[in-house]
């Protein structure tokens, strides 16, 4: 029997695009409202990214199979940064149930296959093989023209990634393959080898290629920084190669802007660049070179024929604190694009939206969002009078949105006692007299410790709460503070 | 925008970066500092503090105090300094009045990225300068 393709050709209040991570928790969390919707996929099974990537095959954030709460649990989240969320024990933890034990942090397939079982345990539906062509705004919505006839939705979510190769304008660099373009390690046996780009996907390579390659020198203008997780562009999993700098190993991270690519007689390369943090020129031969100068979201017609607003040099859409286009309304995304949306970036502490672990929450709000964009108003949970101040104690212990979210994602509190997760920057310029939102926050030196924000009058009066070493803020301290702002 | 060599080429018109080369300007011309605001959005909210250094690359914005409006800021305008270098809360609102794109240096690092770059400390130096002339000689 052929399998089903739903959501045929047509008109849908809601069209989701895509069917990796960003989808299929936009589309859960549509259904879970109520909301009507379509979801299309040019790809013919669920995951996204994660059917290819990470070339070397582990992934960079952790998953605590066991964890000081249980994985049917809420506040187990918080150590599992990989799953979707849902409200199904069967549709949580996922990812922690598909994993070996071998690492900390799931492989390539154990989060495939973690996200297929929360697709396929009937929690969304998708037609796969339907790939989205062009788009044609409308006064009440967009048209999208897909592989399989037209889509008119009054909202759309476009949950496609941030994943389409992107090289920097270097001369020369048309020769150079892509990190998306980087066969299996062993073909670098023996070689050196020159990686354009010091970020994650570069020193993933570095880190895979450090049992195989004769030399690495990792090339990009700007210092790795390591000093605060929060603040750094490498994540601590990737530190190995650095370290081997560090010693003067068979490993280079050169800080220097990269002026051309020469391909060399031999099949070589030869970098010609200049130094940034130390000056100077700097020339260097290697057998073989890949760009890790990172990935664009594939907006096709959006940006080159309807000029959609973007950042980080066009790769990126800007977005409003409820992942809207800035500048096409009614054009939503979901996913890794939602890092479009900055937040406060307080303290130069950046959000979580770029992972599954943040963007996973986001999606919970976009579909709110979208529910009172088409008319409905989606239940708040209401709080007694006395419910409030213990009720916000748990939060501050272990709610995960604020806790994986931090200084994104705030815990509000109206004036008429419902409660719910908003975005903070929203919060800040939209809520009423009397309201209240706590989030978790960390500093420039990595300290964590809760801060209130309350509306009185035209301003924000902002407080931070203080620090406690283990991290617990449901104390007595902490209950006075919140009993005194509630 | 299409790529980064564009975000080079704006910070090179800048007063504030003139005295840089090239390779400079690719190491603060970093993708990922760059924000963007829709017109009527909030960049910089009064009583908040942790805020940053902001450049702005395109559009204009207002700081205001409440509905006062104190002044106008450009392409190549400056602002979130006082704020950041004295760590202190913000005492006005910047609000984009376009879509705007500014460069952030994060609070945390404006120090460093100033002691790195002198030449560009010294520019900022003598812009304070001439706002505080301003200030004086309108008081006198």
């Amino acid at each position: 029997m052929p399998p089903e393709r739903p959501f045929p050709p047509g008109e849908y209040p809601v069209l989701v695009v895509g069917s990796g991570p960003g989808g299929l928790q936009t589309s859960y969390a549509l259904s879970r409202l109520g909301i009507e919707h379509a979801v299309i996929s040019q790809d013919s099974s669920p995951g996204g990214m994660f059917q290819k990537w990470p070339i070397y095959q582990r992934l960079l954030s952790w998953t605590k199979p066991d964890a000081p709460h249980e994985r049917s649990s809420r506040a187990y989240e918080w150590y599992d940064h990989n799953s979707l969320i849902a409200e199904e024990p069967e549709l949580r933890a996922t990812v922690a149930s598909e994993m070996d034990r071998s690492h900390m942090v799931p492989s390539r397939e154990e989060m495939e296959r973690g996200l297929a079982a929360f697709a396929n345990r009937g929690a969304v539906r998708v037609r796969y093989g339907c790939r989205w062509e062009s788009t044609r705004p409308e006064e009440e919505g967009y048209v999208l023209v897909t592989s399989d006839g037209e889509y008119r939705c009054r909202a759309v979510v476009f949950a496609i990634g941030v994943t389409e190769p992107w090289k920097s304008p270097i001369p020369g660099i048309e020769d150079v393959p892509h990190y998306a373009e980087t066969p299996p390690a062993r073909a670098f046996e023996g070689k050196r080898v020159l990686v354009i780009g010091k970020r994650n996907s570069g020193f993933e390579l570095a880190d895979g290629l450090e049992p195989w390659a004769r030399q690495i020198y990792l090339v990009s203008p700007r210092p790795v920084q390591t000093s605060v997780i929060a603040l750094s562009t490498v994540r601590v999993r990737y530190y190995e190669p650095l370290e081997d700098a560090s010693w003067g190993g068979g490993t280079f991270a050169l800080d220097a802007a990269v002026e051309r690519i020469d391909r060399t007689p031999d099949g070589g390369f030869r970098l010609h660049a200049r130094g940034t943090t130390r000056p100077g020129e700097l020339e260097l031969e290697a057998d073989a070179a890949i760009a890790a100068t990172g990935f664009r979201t594939p907006l096709q017609d959006l940006h080159d024929v309807h000029g959609i607003a973007t950042v980080s040099d066009g790769r990126i859409p800007a977005l409003t604190p409820y992942w809207e286009s800035t500048t096409h309304p009614g054009m939503y995304f979901a996913g890794n694009a939602m890092q479009g949306a900055a937040g406060l970036r307080k303290n130069g502490v950046g959000s979580a939206s770029g992972t599954v672990s943040g963007f996973r929450y986001n999606a919970r709000l976009l579909a709110r969002r979208i529910a009172q964009r088409l008319g409905t108003r989606p239940a708040w949970r209401e709080l007694g009078r006395d419910e409030v101040v213990p009720f916000l104690l748990s939060e501050l212990r272990s709610g995960p949105e604020i806790w994986t979210q931090k200084g994104y994602l705030a815990r509000a509190v109206y004036p008429n006692g419902t409660t719910g997760i908003v975005p903070l920057a929203y919060f800040l310029d939209h809520c009423e007299q009397g309201s209240l939102a706590l989030t978790i926050e960390m500093n420039a030196e990595g300290e964590i410790y809760p801060v209130a924000y309350v509306r009185a009058g035209a301003e924000i009066d902002e407080r931070e709460l203080p620090s406690q070493h283990l991290n617990d803020f449901g104390g007595p301290e902490y209950r006075r503070a919140l009993e005194a702002l509630a | 925008m299409a790529h980064g060599e564009d975000l080079v080429d704006t910070l090179r018109r800048f007063n504030l970066f003139a005295d840089l080369d090239r390779a400079q300007l690719e190491a603060i011309a970093d993708p990922d500092r760059e924000r963007s605001f829709a017109g009527g959005e909030r960049i910089l909210r009064r009583g908040m503090s942790g805020s940053g250094f902001y450049v702005i690359l395109e559009g204009e914005a207002t700081v205001k105090l409440g509905d006062e409006e104190l002044n106008r800021l450009r392409p190549g305008d400056f602002f979130g300094e006082i704020s950041t270098l004295l760590e202190e809360k913000l005492t006005a609102d910047v609000t984009a009045e376009s879509p705007m794109r500014v460069l952030e240096i994060p609070g945390p690092k404006l120090e460093a990225f100033l002691l790195s770059y002198p030449k560009v400390m010294l520019r900022m130096l003598v812009t304070e300068a001439r706002r505080l002339q301003e200030v004086l000689a309108w008081r006198s």
